[in-house]
C-alpha cells in the first residue's frame, strides 16, 4: 500500500502526457486551383450535416438535392438531416472525427463557429468566393455573419466560413381583425405602438402573446426594446461582442425599463414564464393577442392558423433583430472541397432561391422576386427591405461562448423581477468582460 | 456439472459478457476519469489540471446547487414514494379490492412510459392554463416558470413515477409471507398498526432496500424530466441538477474535462448510496 502514493504519480504524469484531443491545426492546404468543372471531379460522395427537418425545409433541400444530382450524376449526395438542437449537440464530435462530413451547417455563435474556426475545424471558403463570385451574391451583412479570424473571436471579421440559404427577421406579427377592431392601423411608430398595447390592455384584450418557459422569447423581446432606444451600430457590437462594446448605457437602461413596463402593465401573457414558446404561437394562432413579437420562422404555423388574418412588421424605427439562416461550412478534413463549394454554390443560387421560397421558407437573396401573398408577402417584403438597410442587427447571443445561457437567463430573471435593471446589465457586461480575458 | 472441475473454464464461459461489459462499460468509466484530470473544450488539445476540476466543483455555485437539487429530488423521488408505496401496498393487500390487478397496472404505468411522454404532459398540466390551475382556482400561475415552485413541479412527477414501481414490489413481497404469520398477529391482538410493523414492514426489508436503490439511483441520473419541463435549467438555475450539468457542459459550453468530473463524482455517490443501503436493509433475508 505504501506504494500507492507513487503509481498514482506515475500515473499522473503517463496521463499528462497524452492529452485528450488532437491539435487540430490542418496542415495549412495550399490555396490550389479552384476547380469549378464539377463533372470532371471523378466519383465523389459528399456526407452532408443539415439541420433543414421542418417539413418546409425538408421539402426544399430533397428538391435542391435532387436537382444537384441530376445535374451532376459523379457526385453521391449522403444527408444526414438533424434537428437544430441534435445538430449544435452532435457537430462538435462530428468534426473532430476522422470521418468528419464534408458539409455542415454551423450555427454562426462564437461557441460554435466561432471555437470551430479557432481549432481549425473549418475551412475558409474565400478562394471559392471568389471564383463564384459569391462576394456579388451574398450582401456583405450576409457575409460578416459567417466570418472569423483566425483566433475564432469576434464574429464579422476575418475570413469567410459559410454561405446561408436562407434569411430570419425578428418582427411583430399581428392580428388584423383585432386590430382594425380596435380602429387601429398597423403601428408605424413607438408611441402607436404604445397606444395599441394600451388600448388593448383597456378592451380586456391581450395586447402581447408571449410564452418565456424555454426562455428564448425575452432575449428577442429584450432586443425589440434595445430597437426603441439604441441604435443599430451599438446593438451590433454588443451582439457581436466588440471590444469597445458596453451593456451599460443609457439606451439598454431604458430597454430594460421597457420591458418591466409592459410586465408590470399586464400586457403579456398572464404566467408566461410558464408556457412553451411554441405553445404562445399556436395561442397567438387561436386568436389570443393582438401582437407576437417572433421570427420569421413562424410564418407557416401563423398562415396556417390565421390565414390571411395575419400580419408582420418591422419594429417602428426599422431597426430589426434577425440574420441568416445557418451558414453551410466546409470541414477542413473534407477530401473534396471542390465538389462540397460547387454544392453550396448550388443550393444558394439564384434558381435555388426559388425553390427556398416556394417551399415556404425565407430565402436570404432575391426575396424580393420571390412570388407570394398575404402574410407571405409581408415577410418577403420586410425581409428585402431590412437585409438591403444598415438596421440589421444580429441576436444577442453571438457575442461570447456563454453568451445564449447568460442573455436568455438573465432576461428570464430580470422579468420575474429577480434582478434590477443594474444587475441585469451587470449580469450581462460581465460576462462580455470574462471572455475577453480567457478567450 | 461434475465437481472438480478446473474453474479457469469458467472464465472462459463468462467472457464474452465481460469483453462487452468491459467495452461498452468499463472503458467508458476510466475515461470518463482520465478526461476529468483535463481542462479540455472537446476540441482543441487538453491541458493537464490534475483534481482542479474536482475542486473548482465545491467552489462554484453552479455545480453545488445542482448537487443541492439532487438531495431535494432524492426526497421527491424514493423517500415519499416508498413511504407511499408501503401504504398503497398494505392497504391493497388487506381490503380486498376487486379488481386488484387494474390498479395494479394502473399505479405502474408511469414507468413504462417514457420519460420525455411523461415531462411533455405534466408540462400541459402546469402551464399557466393548465390542469392544475384549474383545479386549484389559482389563475395563470407558472409552476413551472417560478424559481419557487419549479423544483417542488419536478419533484412531484417523480413521486408519481416512482411510487407505482415501489408499491409492485411491495405487492409482491407481501404475497410472499406466508398467511400464518398474519393470522398468528391476529390472534396476538395486533390491530393494522401492529400487523404492519410487526409482519409486513420486517417481511418487506428486502424489497425496501431495492426500492430505495432503484429509486435513488433513478434521483441521482435524473435528466430528462429536467432537461423537457424547464429548459435551460428552470428559471434561475432553480432546477439544474449534476446530469444536466454534465450536458451542457459536455456539448454547449466546451467544459469536458469538468462534465467528466462531475460524472465520476455522481458515480461515487450511486456506488456509496448504494452499499449503503445494501448494508442497511439487505442483511439476512426472512
Amino acid at each position: 500500500m505504501r506504494k500507492l502514493p507513487v503509481i498514482v504519480a506515475a500515473a499522473a504524469l503517463v496521463l499528462a502526457a497524452c492529452a485528450p484531443g488532437a491539435d487540430n491545426k490542418p496542415a495549412q492546404q495550399p490555396a490550389g486551383q479552384v476547380r469549378k468543372d464539377v463533372g470532371a471531379l471523378g466519383d465523389v460522395t459528399l456526407t452532408i450535416w443539415d439541420q433543414e427537418t421542418r417539413p418546409a425545409q425538408e421539402s426544399q433541400i430533397k428538391a435542391l438535392n435532387a436537382q444537384f444530382q441530376s445535374k451532376y450524376p459523379n457526385i453521391k449526395i449522403n444527408r444526414v438531416g438533424r434537428s437544430f438542437d441534435d445538430l449544435r449537440s452532435t457537430i462538435k464530435l462530428g468534426l473532430t472525427a476522422n470521418d468528419a462530413p464534408d458539409i455542415a451547417q454551423v450555427n454562426n455563435g462564437k461557441q460554435d463557429m466561432g471555437a470551430f474556426v479557432k481549432a481549425g475545424l473549418l475551412r475558409p471558403v474565400d478562394p471559392y468566393a471568389e471564383a463564384y463570385q459569391w462576394n456579388q451574391r451574398f450582401p456583405e451583412f450576409v457575409r460578416k455573419l459567417a466570418s472569423y479570424p483566425d483566433s475564432g473571436d469576434s464574429l464579422g471579421d476575418g475570413k469567410l466560413y459559410g454561405v446561408a440559404q436562407t434569411g430570419e427577421l425578428v418582427g411583430i406579427w399581428y392580428n388584423k381583425s383585432k386590430l382594425s377592431q380596435l380602429g387601429l392601423q398597423p403601428p408605424k411608430t413607438w408611441d402607436e405602438f404604445d397606444a395599441a398595447l394600451a388600448k388593448a390592455k383597456t378592451a380586456g384584450q391581450l395586447p402581447l402573446q408571449v410564452g418565456n418557459l424555454e426562455k428564448s422569447a425575452g432575449p428577442l423581446l429584450y432586443a425589440l426594446a434595445m430597437h426603441r432606444f439604441g441604435n443599430p451600430a451599438d446593438e451590433t457590437k454588443l451582439a457581436t461582442g466588440r471590444v469597445d462594446a458596453n451593456w451599460k448605457t443609457e439606451p439598454n437602461r431604458q430597454a430594460a425599463q421597457q420591458v418591466a413596463d409592459w410586465v408590470d402593465k399586464g400586457y403579456l401573457t398572464p404566467g408566461f414564464a410558464g408556457l412553451k414558446g411554441d405553445d404562445a404561437t399556436e395561442k397567438f394562432g387561436k386568436g389570443e393577442g393582438l401582437f407576437h413579437v417572433n421570427g420569421t420562422w413562424s410564418l407557416a404555423t401563423l398562415k396556417e392558423a390565421l390565414a390571411d388574418n395575419v400580419g408582420f412588421i418591422l419594429p417602428p424605427g426599422g431597426t430589426v433583430t434577425g440574420g441568416t439562416g445557418l451558414p453551410w461550412a466546409i470541414s477542413s478534413k473534407s477530401k473534396n472541397p471542390d465538389a462540397a463549394a460547387a454544392y453550396l454554390d448550388f443550393i444558394t443560387s439564384p434558381d435555388a432561391m426559388r425553390t427556398v421560397a416556394s417551399s415556404g421558407n425565407l430565402p436570404v437573396i432575391k426575396a424580393g422576386d420571390q412570388v407570394g401573398a398575404g402574410p407571405e408577402r409581408d415577410v418577403l417584403d420586410k425581409w428585402q427591405e431590412a437585409s438591403a438597410s444598415q438596421k440589421l442587427v444580429p441576436y444577442l447571443d453571438y457575442a461570447t461562448p456563454n453568451a445564449y445561457e447568460v442573455v436568455s437567463n438573465s432576461v428570464e430573471q430580470f422579468m420575474a423581477k429577480q434582478l434590477d435593471v443594474e444587475a441585469f446589465l451587470g449580469k450581462l457586461q460581465a460576462d462580455l468582460e470574462s471572455s475577453r480575458g480567457g478567450r | 456439472m461434475a465437481v472438480g472441475e478446473p474453474r479457469r473454464v469458467g472464465y472462459l464461459y463468462a467472457l464474452p459478457a465481460l469483453l462487452v461489459y468491459a467495452a461498452f462499460l468499463l472503458f467508458p468509466l476510466l475515461h470518463s476519469g482520465w478526461l476529468s484530470l483535463f481542462k479540455w473544450d472537446g476540441l482543441s488539445l487538453g491541458t493537464f489540471t490534475g483534481f482542479s476540476n474536482y475542486g473548482d466543483m465545491f467552489a462554484e455555485e453552479g455545480a453545488l446547487a445542482a448537487f443541492g437539487h439532487v438531495a431535494v429530488l432524492i426526497l421527491f423521488f424514493s423517500v415519499v414514494p416508498v413511504c407511499i408505496g408501503l401504504v398503497l401496498a398494505t392497504a391493497l393487500h388487506r381490503v380486498r379490492v376487486r379488481g386488484l390487478p387494474f390498479f395494479r397496472t394502473v399505479l405502474f404505468l408511469p414507468q413504462v412510459i417514457a420519460m420525455v411522454v411523461v415531462a411533455v404532459a405534466w408540462q400541459r398540466i402546469f402551464a399557466p392554463d393548465g390542469a392544475l390551475n384549474f383545479v386549484l382556482g389559482t389563475e395563470g400561475k407558472a409552476w413551472l416558470g417560478d424559481s419557487s415552485t419549479a423544483l417542488l413541479a419536478v419533484g412531484i412527477v417523480g413521486t408519481w413515477v416512482q411510487t407505482g414501481l415501489a408499491m409492485v414490489l411491495f405487492l409482491g413481497g407481501i404475497g410472499k409471507v406466508s398467511a400464518d404469520l398474519f393470522d398468528a398477529a391476529r390472534l396476538d391482538g395486533a390491530g393494522p398498526a401492529g400487523e404492519f410493523r410487526s409482519v409486513i414492514l420486517p417481511a418487506l426489508r428486502g424489497e425496501i432496500g431495492v426500492a430505495l436503490t432503484l429509486t435513488v439511483i433513478a434521483a441521482l441520473r435524473t435528466f430528462d424530466l429536467v432537461y423537457m419541463m424547464t429548459p435551460l435549467g428552470g428559471p434561475g438555475g432553480s432546477t439544474t441538477v449534476p446530469a444536466y450539468e454534465i450536458y451542457q457542459r459536455a456539448f454547449h459550453t466546451g467544459q469536458v474535462g469538468s462534465a467528466a468530473a462531475i460524472g465520476v463524482v455522481i458515480t461515487v455517490l450511486a456506488f456509496l448510496v448504494t452499499y449503503v443501503i445494501t448494508r442497511v436493509t439487505g442483511r439476512e433475508r426472512g
